[in-house]
C-alpha cells in the first residue's frame, strides 16, 4: 500500500527533481539490504582472527629475539605477504564476501588492493598495466596518509616553535 | 588475554566499519582512506598510541593503525630533524608496509594469473 | 510509422538462424540445454579478458551463420556491439569475417538495437540478409566499470551479475531458409513485425550497484510507448521480456506500469531473472549485460515462440547509461530501452 502510494507520486511528481527525489525514496523501500546485524557479526569474527593472528606473529617473532619494534615490522610483512598469495589464489574475494569490513579494515585488506590491479592489468604490460595501475585503489590511501600526517605534523611543528607542546 | 584483547579490539574495529558500510554505502576504496586519515589524526591527538600499548595487534593491524604510525613517523623525524622531518617521517613509517604490498603485489603479477570469480 | 516513436515493418524480416555462446556459470543454469555453445573455458583460449570476449563473439556470428546455412559472403551487413570501451570486443571480434558492419552502442539494451536496426535495413530493401550480435564477459566488464576481480569487496543484493555470453540472430528478407538447421518440421517461423527505439530516461538514481532501479523507468517508457503507438492492450502480447532488470527492476517497472493503466504482471519475464538461479548460484538480483538479452533471445526466447508455446512476443532490453568516469563525476545513471516485437508464424 504504502509503495502503490510512493509510485503514484513519482508519476504525478509536478517536476524532475521532486520526482527525483519520490523515486529515489521508491526504490530506497523496494531494494533489499544485506542483513546489517550479520554482516556485523561476519565483520567482528573475521576482523578479530585476522588481528589475533597479527598478535600471534608479533610473539612469534619476539621469541626469535627480535624486540618489540621490529617483531611488529616482520608481523605486518607477514600479513602483507599472506594476503598477497591469498589473492594470487583467488582465496581472497572469497573470505571478503563473508568478511566484508573484517577484510577491508585490516592491513590486508590494503595488501588486497595492490595486488589485485597488479594481477588483473599484468595483460596491459609492465609500465602502464601493473606500474599505473597497482596504485588504483592504495593509491588514495597512501596519498592521504601523507597529506593528512604531513598537514598534522606541521601544525605540531608549528606548535612546537610557539613553544606549545 | 593478549590475544583476547586483539581480538575483540580488531572486531569490535571492524564491526564499526562493516555498519558505516552498510549504511553510508561507501566504497572500501573511501573507507580505507577515511581509516588512514583518521588514524593519522587520533595519532595526533595522542589518543591511538596508548590504544595500540594496551590493545596490540588490534590496534595496530587495522589501517587506522597505519594512519597512526604514519604521523608518528613525521613526529619523531620533526622532533629529530625539524622542519625536513616534515617530508621524512611519512615515508619512513609507511616504507615497510608499503614496500612489502608492492614489492609482493608486483612478484604475484608475475607469478598469477586473473582468474574468473566463482 | 507508428504513433509517436515506432516502427511496424511492411516486410517483416524473418528470424532465419540465431546462435548462443555461454560461459559456464550460465550453461549450468536454468536455461543451460538452451545455448549452443558452453565453454568452460572462461578466457575461451584467449590471452585476456578483451581476447576472450572478442572470441567469444566470432564463435556466435560463425555458428549462426553454419546453422543458416548461408556462405559468410551472403550477410551483406553485420550489426554488433559490446560494452567495453570504444566497442573492442565487437571490432576486434568480427575483424577476420570481413563482413561490412555497423557498431552500435546501448549499454546492455544492445541487443535490441541492433536486431531493430538489421531489421530497419532489410525492410528497407538495403540488404537481403543482416547479422546482429552483441556480447559481455563478466570479467571484462567487472575490470572496466567496478573492481580487479581478486579484489575482495561484498556486492550489495541489489546488484547483477555480468553474463559471460553472446548472441547472434540472422534477418532475413525472404522466409525461404527461415527454419535454421535446429528447426524441427512443423515448428513456426518467426519474424520481427515493429520496433519502438527507446529515449533516455533518467529518474536521477546514482547507485550503479542498483542497475534494475537505473532502467525501470526506461522499460516503463518505451513499454508504454509501444502499447500506445500501435493502439493494444499488455495481452497483445504472449509476454513482455525486459533485459536485465532483475528482481528489483522487475517489480519497480511492473508497478510504474500499473499507474500508468498497464497491467503486465502475468506476462512479465525478464532475461536476467530466467538465466540464473538465484539461491543456487548466488547472483543477487540477477543476470545483466549485453550478453545476458542476446543469448536468452538466440537460446530460449526464440524456442519457445518457434515451438508455438508463446504467439507474440515484445522483447525489451535495457541498459544502464555510465561509464568510469560520469561515475566518478557524479553523474546519474540514466536508462535506455528498445523495444522489439516477434511473432511466430
Amino acid at each position: 500500500m504504502e509503495k502503490e502510494k510512493q509510485v503514484k507520486e513519482v508519476l504525478s511528481a509536478k517536476n524532475k527533481t521532486e520526482r527525483d527525489q519520490k523515486y529515489n525514496e521508491y526504490v530506497k523501500q523496494v531494494t533489499p539490504k544485506h542483513s546489517c546485524l550479520k554482516n556485523t557479526c561476519n565483520a567482528f569474527w573475521t576482523g578479530g582472527i585476522i588481528c589475533t593472528i597479527g598478535q600471534g606473529l608479533t610473539y612469534l617473532y619476539m621469541s626469535f629475539g627480535l624486540d618489540k619494534e621490529n617483531a611488529v615490522l616482520y608481523q605486518i610483512i607477514s600479513l602483507v605477504f599472506l594476503s598477497v598469495l591469498f589473492t594470487g589464489l583467488n582465496l581472497y574475494p572469497r573470505i571478503a564476501k563473508v568478511a566484508g569490513a573484517g577484510s577491508v579494515v585490516p592491513i590486508t585488506g590494503f595488501a588486497n588492493s595492490v595486488a589485485a590491479p597488479a594481477i588483473e592489468y599484468q595483460k596491459e604490460g609492465q609500465v602502464f598495466g601493473i606500474g599505473c595501475k597497482i596504485f588504483t585503489i592504495a593509491g588514495p590511501v597512501i596519498l592521504y596518509g601523507i597529506v593528512s600526517s604531513w598537514i598534522l605534523g606541521l601544525i605540531y611543528y608549528v606548535l612546537g616553535l610557539l613553544g606549545i607542546v | 588475554m593478549e590475544y583476547i584483547k586483539a581480538f575483540v579490539v580488531g572486531g569490535l574495529i571492524c564491526a564499526a566499519v562493516q555498519i558505516l558500510m552498510d549504511q553510508t554505502k561507501l566504497m572500501p576504496g573511501r573507507i580505507m582512506v577515511i581509516l588512514v586519515c583518521l588514524g593519522s589524526l587520533l595519532g595526533a591527538l595522542g589518543i591511538y598510541e596508548p590504544f595500540v600499548e594496551w590493545a596490540g595487534a588490534g590496534a595496530s593491524v587495522p589501517l587506522i593503525g597505519f594512519g597512526n604510525s604514519l604521523f608518528k613517523g613525521v613526529k619523531e623525524a620533526v622532533d629529530k630533524d625539524g622542519f625536513i622531518g616534515l617530508f621524512k617521517g611519512g615515508f619512513t613509517a609507511s616504507a615497510v608496509g608499503v614496500s612489502a604490498a608492492l614489492l609482493f603485489g608486483y612478484f604475484a603479477s608475475l607469478l598469477f594469473k586473473p582468474k574468473m570469480k566463482d | 510509422m507508428m504513433g509517436t516513436q515506432s516502427i511496424a515493418f511492411r516486410n517483416p524480416p524473418w528470424i532465419i538462424s540465431a546462435a548462443s555462446v555461454v560461459g559456464q556459470k550460465e550453461g549450468e543454469g536454468p536455461l543451460g540445454s538452451y545455448f549452443d555453445v558452453i565453454s568452460e573455458d572462461p578466457m575461451f583460449g584467449g590471452t585476456s579478458w578483451e581476447d576472450a570476449e572478442s572470441r567469444m563473439m566470432k564463435l556466435a556470428v560463425e555458428q549462426a551463420i553454419n546453422k543458416s546455412g548461408l556462405s559468410k559472403e551472403k550477410i551483406r551487413y553485420l550489426v554488433g556491439g559490446d560494452l567495453l570501451g570504444q566497442l573492442i570486443a565487437t571490432f576486434f571480434g568480427v575483424e577476420a569475417l570481413s563482413i561490412p558492419m555497423f557498431g552500435v552502442y546501448g549499454a546492455c539494451s544492445t541487443m535490441g538495437e541492433s536486431l531493430g536496426f538489421a531489421s530497419v535495413l532489410v525492410d528497407g530493401g538495403y540488404a537481403d540478409t543482416a547479422l546482429a550480435v552483441t556480447s559481455s564477459h563478466f570479467a571484462g566488464a567487472e575490470k572496466q566499470f567496478r573492481f580487479p576481480l581478486a579484489y575482495g569487496n561484498q556486492r550489495p543484493l541489489a546488484a547483477t551479475w555480468t553474463v559471460t555470453g553472446s548472441g547472434a540472430l540472422i534477418v532475413s528478407r525472404t522466409r525461404a531458409g527461415a527454419k535454421d538447421s535446429e528447426t524441427k518440421s512443423g515448428e513456426h517461423d518467426v519474424r520481427v513485425i515493429g520496433m519502438t527505439p527507446g529515449r533516455i530516461v533518467d529518474y536521477g538514481v546514482k547507485d550503479s550497484m542498483n542497475m534494475g532501479a537505473c532502467m525501470a523507468p526506461a522499460a516503463c517508457d518505451t513499454i508504454a510507448a509501444n502499447l500506445r503507438d500501435f493502439g493494444v492492450k499488455p495481452d497483445y502480447y504472449d509476454k513482455i521480456i525486459t533485459g536485465d532488470l532483475g528482481y528489483v527492476g522487475q517489480e519497480i517497472v511492473i508497478a510504474l506500469l500499473k499507474e500508468k493503466g498497464y497491467d503486465i504482471k502475468d506476462r512479465h519475464l525478464d532475461c536476467g531473472i530466467l538465466i540464473y538461479d538465484r539461491e543456487v548460484q548466488d547472483t543477487h538480483s540477477g543476470g545483466s549485460g549485453c550478453g545476458c538479452s542476446a543469448v536468452t533471445l538466440a537460446g530460449y526466447l526464440l524456442r519457445q515462440l518457434r515451438t508455438g508455446k508463446w504467439k507474440r512476443i515484445l522483447f525489451v532490453p535495457t541498459g544502464a547509461l555510465l561509464s568510469p568516469v560520469s561515475f566518478n563525476e557524479g553523474n546519474p545513471v540514466p536508462g535506455i530501452a528498445h523495444a522489439v516485437m516477434l511473432e511466430a508464424v
